[in-house]
């Protein structure tokens, strides 16, 4: 499996990971409906260095998903940048970035195309963009499902094979563009805990390889600790920075490291932080911001 | 010993390669249909033979021809060039105004769906003449078309033309959101937007409104060939031919008539949804 060449390596995964550094300086959005301004996020600013998995954690209805559909060019932001590497997504004069391929969504209820196979949905990316032939893109496709443990499924439709091969496919089909973050919402949160464990152990080695940066909102605390690098507790709305917890467990991981005693501590760290917020969203009654 | 692979391969071969006659054949569903239609007919012939049930008077029930009568009927028909000549008619009248709908129908909801100009401007229109029947146009077709041909034509286009058109905006416009942030977001322009994902997400809609489109067309080629009378010939189509056995009194040749639109019907419908399932292999599954 180990080519020179393989297309799930990319981001320096020899050495260093140079491409996907996320930085996010004084964002703020402020919703307008009917004219009572709501503040979802307030001065919020982080530093995502290249190859980082970063999970995002905060209480329901904090901001997660706004700051993700900033990243991501679906919505405006009202001041505040993001970067991506040098580039400048969304500024002053830029309230809304414009969407590429080097920033690609998971979507919480996965958004294969249901009328495309799993091969066709992943030749999609290279095809729509010109960059290979459909020839070229569903033989890379069929490579790089190959890759992930999906070989025998490229000629199936998302209909017919379980959620949790969709979902590594989706991922896949968001690799194949070679983007320089992967943003995830939580992609697992409808998902059983054993086939989550399973997913995470897959996810984990397709991270190893790329190197890509991964941008994972997350609600389930254990998750964020076992994946990320490091763990981003948002405050309850507006949204703020409140801590940042490092992971400084040693790759490659397994299931081993949930029973460890440095990975119990961690998780007792975050959710001490996420609770004390997680009060004050509750003691403001505030609903879900979908 | 044999491995399962073995074994199951040349099931899944030979399972495609079987005619559909013996795929039929072998289906107890098809068999139970069949059960279901004989013993409707052994109902309905003891029921108007007899005209009581168990004692009691049967309404009316005495008028109805028993199905050996409408049989003998039937079997003189076959052999009368005017018979299915009314076949043709009304296939021919059916498939040009269901064939006018589509390509009208399709690209005009895919226009309400997608832009919003386009919507503003012909959506309210749209809505003031859909609640109208079809058979309400007929007099002012009559009147407006310089053939009768052509109104039924006209008219029989109406009958699909709404329903096509309103399933081809409600299921363009329901299409999740996810997916065409998906798509935009993998750099794909408004072409294959367009082309790869609106298109087919509209496609089980399309098939739906064809499917009721169809159904509406059979009702009211039927209809309008009562009222206007159909061709000076002998063949005016099924409609006509309906209303002409029941000029002439004859009850078995009414019933032949009902049945051959029943089976047309079905037949239109059987190959809609044949089109239907080549054209979105992804459906098989739900």
């Amino acid at each position: 499996m180990k080519r020179a060449d393989a297309s799930l390596e990319f981001n320096g995964s020899s050495g260093m990971p140079t491409r996907g550094a996320l930085t996010i300086r004084d964002l703020v959005k402020i919703y307008d409906p009917e004219g009572v301004n709501i503040m979802a996020v307030d001065h919020c600013s982080m530093q995502i260095t290249p190859g980082e998995f970063c999970m995002i954690v905060g209480p329901s209805g904090c901001g997660k998903t706004t700051l993700l559909n900033a990243i991501a060019g679906f919505h405006s932001i009202t001041s505040g940048e993001i970067f991506l590497d040098d580039k400048l997504l969304c500024g002053p004069d830029k309230p809304i970035a414009a969407q590429g391929a080097d920033r690609i969504v998971v979507f919480q209820n996965g958004a294969l195309f249901p009328w495309k196979t799993l091969a066709e949905n992943v030749a999609y990316g290279p095809m729509v963009q010109g960059v290979l032939s459909k020839r070229n893109a569903l033989a890379k496709a069929h490579e790089m499902l190959a890759e992930a443990g999906l070989g025998e499924f490229g000629g199936k439709y998302p209909g017919e094979v379980s959620s949790g091969m969709a979902r590594r496919a989706e991922i896949v089909r968001a690799l194949i563009n070679r983007p320089k973050v992967l943003l995830l919402d939580e992609p697992y949160r409808a998902m059983d805990g054993l086939t989550k464990s399973i997913m995470h152990e897959a996810l984990l080695e397709i991270y190893d390889r790329t190197k890509v940066t991964i941008f994972f909102i997350t609600h389930d605390l254990e998750e964020a600790i076992f994946l990320g690098d490091r763990v981003y507790v948002l405050t309850t709305r507006p949204c703020r920075l409140k801590k940042v917890v490092n992971v400084d467990i040693p790759r490659p991981r397994n299931y081993e490291v949930l029973s460890s005693e440095p990975f119990r501590l961690l998780v007792e760290e975050t959710r001490d932080a996420v609770h004390e917020e997680a009060i004050k969203a509750f003691q403001l009654g505030e609903r879900e911001l979908a | 010993m044999v491995s399962v692979s073995e074994v199951s391969r040349p099931i899944g071969i030979a399972r495609s390669r079987r005619s559909f006659l013996r795929r039929t054949l072998g289906r107890q569903e098809f068999w139970r249909g069949c059960v279901a239609i004989v013993v409707f007919l052994i109902l309905w012939e003891i029921g108007s033979r007899s005209g009581e049930w168990f004692g009691y008077t049967l309404p009316h029930v005495g008028l109805l021809p028993p199905p050996s009568d409408v049989a003998v009927a039937w079997s003189k028909v076959l052999m009368k060039w005017g018979y299915w000549e009314s076949w043709y008619q009304s296939f021919k009248r059916v498939l040009t105004g269901f064939i006018a709908a589509q390509i009208i129908g399709i690209p005009f909801g895919l226009m309400l769906a997608v832009n919003k100009y386009f919507r503003d401007i012909f959506f309210p229109p749209f809505e003031v003449l859909r609640p109208i029947p079809p058979l309400a146009w007929v007099p002012a077709s009559l009147i407006f078309w310089p053939t009768n041909e052509m109104s039924i034509a006209f008219v029989t286009f109406l009958g699909a033309f709404f329903t096509i058109v309103i399933n081809v905006l409600g299921g363009a416009r329901t299409i999740d959101v996810r997916y065409l942030r998906a798509v935009q977001s993998m750099g794909a322009s408004q072409w294959d937007l367009f082309w790869r994902i609106i298109l087919p997400g509209t496609l089980p809609s399309i098939f739906t409104g064809a499917a009721v489109g169809m159904g509406i067309t059979w009702e009211v080629v039927v209809a309008a060939e009562m009222i206007s009378g159909g061709g000076t010939q002998g063949g005016g189509g099924l409609g006509f031919f309906i209303w002409n056995s029941y000029m002439g009194g004859s009850l078995p040749q009414i019933v032949v008539g009902m049945i051959s639109i029943g089976i047309a019907g079905y037949l239109s419908s059987t190959v809609i949804r044949m089109i239907g399932r080549s054209a979105m292999p992804w459906r098989k599954l739900f």
